[in-house]
């Protein structure tokens, strides 16, 4: 076992050096898989030449666009591709969320018609989940699909669309029997977003950016063939698909090193920002003291993140315990922009133009955008929720 | 480096759970207390004649186990959890550790197999258990070889049947060791809020001693990070009991016609508990494993101290008001561990201490 994981070990070292494309390495772009966007000659590049390995998905079957790694394996190639700086080929939420929920869930055909696909980087998804009147209570959601031969027909609105711009396809909980008490007649199906019955408008959000969308749905199709798990059942598949989502946003998983949440070191080594204010002899002994906690909560999260990300390995699959990471983390994401906020006075405080520099204005935006992350993906009050219910076991 | 539990170590664990379970029990506790010794013989005994815990992360060569700091770890955690009181951390730990990290080859020799075996139990005299940077200024040796001074806390320095000192002289810093009927010696019991590890103060007036070992500052530096990093383990077992059994309540406590651990803000103070556990916990494990694995650790264990010293104080503020009038009687068992979180936390440094040690190995300047 050991000499054949060492002889793969030097066999993907090899194939990476001679392989991966200078454009592929360091800080950059990374291919999202959308067909609407473009991107460098070698970040196609890349994407095509580790898809022909199956790569991009190193632990999905053959049969399905993947390499049939091990986990030991997966963890050798993301390894090797750490070592040499290479970035992924693909990241998007086919890769790290739909498909897994697709293996688990699908049928042979699903797995068949889409798969390969997202393996290939030949489809971006968008997850259509929220609704004005479904936040944090998502299973209140009220868009309708009735089915009408075989296809659903779809009315409602979904908001907080990521990327929902650039998507090719959307994953989609609808509502498929009012009757039925809230969490038993919602069903998850899957439809192209190029089609008349689907309506994108991009929301403007506090920090001037828009990474979010409104998605209208005017009797939009999706066809039955695309309805995932059982009718009225998908509600258990949709749950599935968010602990995928959370614990790529904790960083959990057998994943490349790049899942750390935003702006998170590597080590209890200070980053460069922080560690310019913390050397600066103006800076206060409290604020020093303010940067050296976050350091230390961001040290233990890794910790943390190391021990369970290494009994993910040993066969566990991520559970509730995804929502320790994601309250976790957003905080962290959020106090780190706060404190460097705080640390910079009122070089902090510019919105746009001149008198302030590039870097200070970056980090004002940074400090705004970074209210959304407590909120998007379950609110911390809503993981605080599901931490209680299913980690401690409170009662409802 | 190992960054799980082997599971030698998880069956490890459970003998030293078993024996506890039956052997430190919380009116066990209650009773020990009010004793001036505050610890059981005949447990003391079992501990270090039939399980040999007592010599467990002392080095084979000299009596002990031969395990590190992740098995002193799991026993420290253990005992934690359960309110064991006795000489354990004093003797076995802060006097063992000081004589396996700073006692030169015959002091070993001689001393680390009576402390391993249990045999004997020695109290190590510090001047100072706020700060490293401390130690060594109030206790002095003469010219004449003579020791002189106070120290105003050592754990357990009235029950030890044998002392050790870390003490100044105009040669620099050097561990030296006592005996109990010496000349000049003084012992007093101090009363903490604590009475589950018991205080003295030691005062010396030219008092004879026997050369240990010399100390260097990087060796104290050393030394009193692994004393920190086991008191944490201790702490943590502390804490992970005293969340477990308050979050059991919250599931009992009927109020409104509903458990209260029903209530949207019992469960959000819980998980943020659960979090701040969680975290110290893979901080403290870490640790232990590198130092375990003979990695350097510069600035982990008092990273560890700091975040153990905030979750279990927050821990155990929590688990008094969340039960309630309860809470703050006598009577419930949950005092006990409030009142160790509160020493504990303060021992070898508080959590401010410590992050400021920290900010010092990091290189930040200060703020003078």
């Amino acid at each position: 076992m050991t000499t054949s994981i060492e002889a793969f070990r030097s066999e993907t070292r090899d194939w990476l050096r001679t392989n991966c494309p200078p454009g592929a390495i360091g800080p950059g772009e990374i291919h999202s898989g959308s067909t609407k966007m473009s991107f460098q000659a070698d970040t196609v590049a890349w994407l095509e030449i580790m898809a022909d390995r199956g790569w991009t998905v190193p632990m999905w079957p053959k049969a399905y666009g993947g390499a049939d790694l091990s986990l030991d394996q997966a963890k050798v190639l993301y390894e090797e591709m750490a070592a040499i700086g290479a970035r992924l080929p693909l990241i998007n939420m086919g890769t790290r969320m739909l498909g897994p929920t697709l293996l688990e869930y699908g049928t042979e055909a699903q797995k068949l018609r889409h798969l390969p696909v997202i393996a290939r980087g030949g489809a971006a998804w968008c997850q259509g989940y929220s609704e004005p009147g479904a936040g944090s209570d998502l299973a209140g959601l009220s868009t309708k699909a009735v089915l009408q031969g075989d296809q659903f027909v779809i009315h409602g609105q979904k908001i907080w669309t990521s990327g929902a711009q650039n998507a090719d396809w959307m994953f989609c909980l609808v509502r498929t029997d009012s009757d039925a008490p809230k969490h038993q007649g919602i069903s998850f199906v899957l439809l192209p977003m190029d089609q008349p019955g689907v309506t994108i408008k991009p929301i403007k959000l506090l920090s001037g950016s828009s990474p979010f969308c409104e998605t209208f749905l005017d009797g939009a199709i999706a066809e039955k063939s695309d309805l995932v798990g059982k009718l009225n059942e998908g509600w258990a598949v949709g749950k599935r698909l968010l602990q995928h989502e959370r614990s790529g946003q904790g960083g959990l998983g057998p994943g490349p090193v790049r899942s750390r949440p935003v702006g998170v070191t590597v080590d209890l080594e200070l980053s460069e920002v922080l560690a310019r204010y913390v050397a600066d002899p103006q800076t206060k002994s409290s604020q020093r003291e303010a940067v050296l906690r976050w350091n230390m909560r961001n040290r233990a999260f890794q910790l943390t993140q190391a021990r369970m990300g290494q009994e993910v390995r040993d066969g566990k699959t991520p559970g509730a315990a995804t929502s320790m990471f994601k309250l976790y983390g957003a905080s962290l994401a959020q106090d780190k922009q706060s404190l460097t906020a705080e640390l910079m006075g009122c070089a902090g405080i510019g919105w746009e133009g001149e008198g302030f520099s590039e870097e200070e204005i970056g980090a004002t935006r940074s400090w705004l955008a970074s209210r959304a992350v407590t909120i998007y993906g379950g609110t911390n009050e809503v993981q605080a929720n599901i931490i209680a219910k299913r980690v401690l076991g409170l009662p409802d | 480096m190992q960054t799980l539990y082997t599971d030698d170590q998880n069956q490890f664990r459970s003998v030293v759970s078993r024996f506890l379970e039956a052997h430190a029990t919380t009116s066990q506790a209650r009773e020990l207390q009010e004793t001036a010794s505050g610890f059981d013989q005949a447990v003391w005994h079992q501990m270090s004649g039939e399980l040999g815990l007592v010599g467990t992360h002392l080095p084979e060569a000299y009596g002990g186990f031969g395990f590190g700091m992740i098995e002193l770890g799991i026993v420290l955690e253990e005992m934690g959890r359960r309110l064991y009181c006795g000489p354990f951390f004093s003797s076995a730990v802060l006097s063992g550790l000081a004589v396996a990290e700073l006692a030169d080859e015959a002091n070993k020799i001689e001393l680390l197999p009576k402390i391993a075996s249990g045999e004997e139990r020695v109290a190590l005299v510090l001047d100072d258990l706020n700060q490293v940077e401390g130690i060594g200024h109030q206790l002095m040796i003469s010219d004449q070889g003579l020791l002189s001074g106070t120290a105003p806390m050592v754990i357990d320095g009235l029950s030890a049947q044998r002392l050790l000192v870390i003490a100044g002289s105009a040669t620099g810093l050097g561990l030296y060791q006592v005996d109990k009927g010496a000349q000049g010696l003084s012992i007093t019991p101090r009363v903490s809020v604590d009475q589950t590890r018991k205080l003295a103060e030691v005062v010396f007036v030219d008092t004879a001693t026997q050369f240990v070992g010399r100390v260097s500052p990087e060796a104290l530096n050393r030394f009193w990070d692994l004393a920190s990093v086991a008191l944490s383990h201790e702490m943590i077992g502390g804490a992970e009991r005293l969340l477990e059994d308050t979050i059991a309540y919250t599931k009992l406590r009927v109020q409104f016609g509903r458990p209260i651990g029903s209530v949207q803000a019992i469960k959000h103070r819980c998980a943020d508990l659960l979090l701040t556990l969680e975290f110290a916990k893979a901080a403290t494990q870490h640790v232990s494993f590198s130092l375990a694995a003979g990695e350097e650790e510069k600035h982990h264990p008092s990273m560890v101290k700091a975040m153990v010293s905030d979750c279990y104080r927050d821990i155990a503020i929590a688990a008094i008001q969340l039960r309630g009038g309860i809470g703050f009687t006598w009577e419930n068992d949950t005092h006990l561990w409030f009142r160790r979180a509160k020493c504990s936390e303060v021992l070898l440094g508080t959590a401010g201490y410590h992050r400021e040690r920290m900010i010092q190995s990091l290189g930040g300047q200060d703020a003078a």
